[in-house]
């Protein structure tokens, strides 16, 4: 199950270029803020914020390890993300964007139709 | 500006739950569900187009409706009516031909709101498993579309 608020998280946290290179680094592993700031020619402050985006976006976890706190991705996450992209949700907001498209010119024709009426109406 | 749809998976039982408000009185989205003439108009994603639709409306009656991928591959979903009061509730069974596994009762419920109307969609599997095979590989239509996000995906997971 996934919520709306969770995939606005989702989508806002991986829209950036940096956000999803450190996703690909921790596919390969745990690593810490230092270790992953080092190929990014980033301060270790603006890392420490990509990463709190992350977090909160439930892409990655990070867990406290003395003075290390090592971050971890979250594979469930972007799995069921994955799954919203591809699967029921998907199909029947697809189709019901449509009617809501169908409808709104079939309510206008209606309408337009209506006026015409009764301008006819008047002028016999 | 209508909501999207909201999709709840229960935990427990193979069902998937679904709402959709729609701008429109409920005797009209009753029509657009319903009927033929109105179903082709928007029954699937736009990258599917709808080939043929057969709705025998009444209890027992079949319907029947298929859609042709971009590559020419027809794609089928069929049922049988079993309850129908117009214009606040419709119960058939319902399947994607091609998994049998994921054969399904589906209700739909709308309810007016004034110029409104919010439908309330229960679709019941058998199983759990095939509650989430729908769930998951209902993508028909999509594969172009969200090629390029999953390509992204992909890259960053690797």
């Amino acid at each position: 199950m996934i919520h709306e608020r969770d995939l606005d998280a989702m989508f806002a946290a991986l829209a950036d270029p940096t956000r999803r290179a450190i996703l690909a680094k921790l596919a390969r592993g745990e690593a810490s803020v230092m270790e992953l700031a080092e190929p990014f020619d980033m301060t270790q402050p603006a890392i420490t914020k990509h990463l709190g985006v992350l977090e909160r976006a439930g892409l990655i976890s990070r867990r406290k390890e003395g003075q290390r706190r090592p971050c971890k991705l979250e594979p469930k996450r972007l799995e069921q993300l994955t799954r919203w992209l591809g699967g029921f949700q998907q199909f029947w907001e697809a189709s019901f964007s449509r009617m809501d498209d169908y409808l709104d010119e079939l309510q206008r024709k209606e309408k337009a139709h209506a006026r015409n009426d009764r301008s006819h109406r008047r002028s016999r | 500006m209508p909501a999207m749809i909201e999709v709840i998976a229960d935990p427990d039982k193979p069902t998937i739950e679904f709402r959709r408000a729609f701008a429109a009185p409920r005797e009209l989205v009753w029509k657009m569900l319903t009927s033929v003439e109105h179903i082709k108009h928007w029954y699937g994603p736009r990258s599917l187009t709808c080939v043929s639709a057969q709705m025998d409306l009444r209890v027992g009656g079949g319907w029947r409706i298929v859609l042709r991928t971009p590559d020419g591959q027809d794609l089928a979903w069929s049922g049988v009516y079993r309850e129908l009061r117009a214009p606040e509730y419709v119960e058939q069974t319902w399947w994607f031909e091609p998994i049998a596994e994921a054969r399904t009762i589906e209700s739909l419920r709308l309810e007016a709101q004034g110029n409104r109307t919010v439908v309330h969609g229960l679709v019941q599997h058998e199983t759990m498993q095939g509650r989430d095979i729908h769930l998951q590989t209902m993508r028909p239509g999509f594969d172009e579309t969200w090629e390029r996000f999953d390509e992204l995906l992909a890259r960053a997971v690797q």
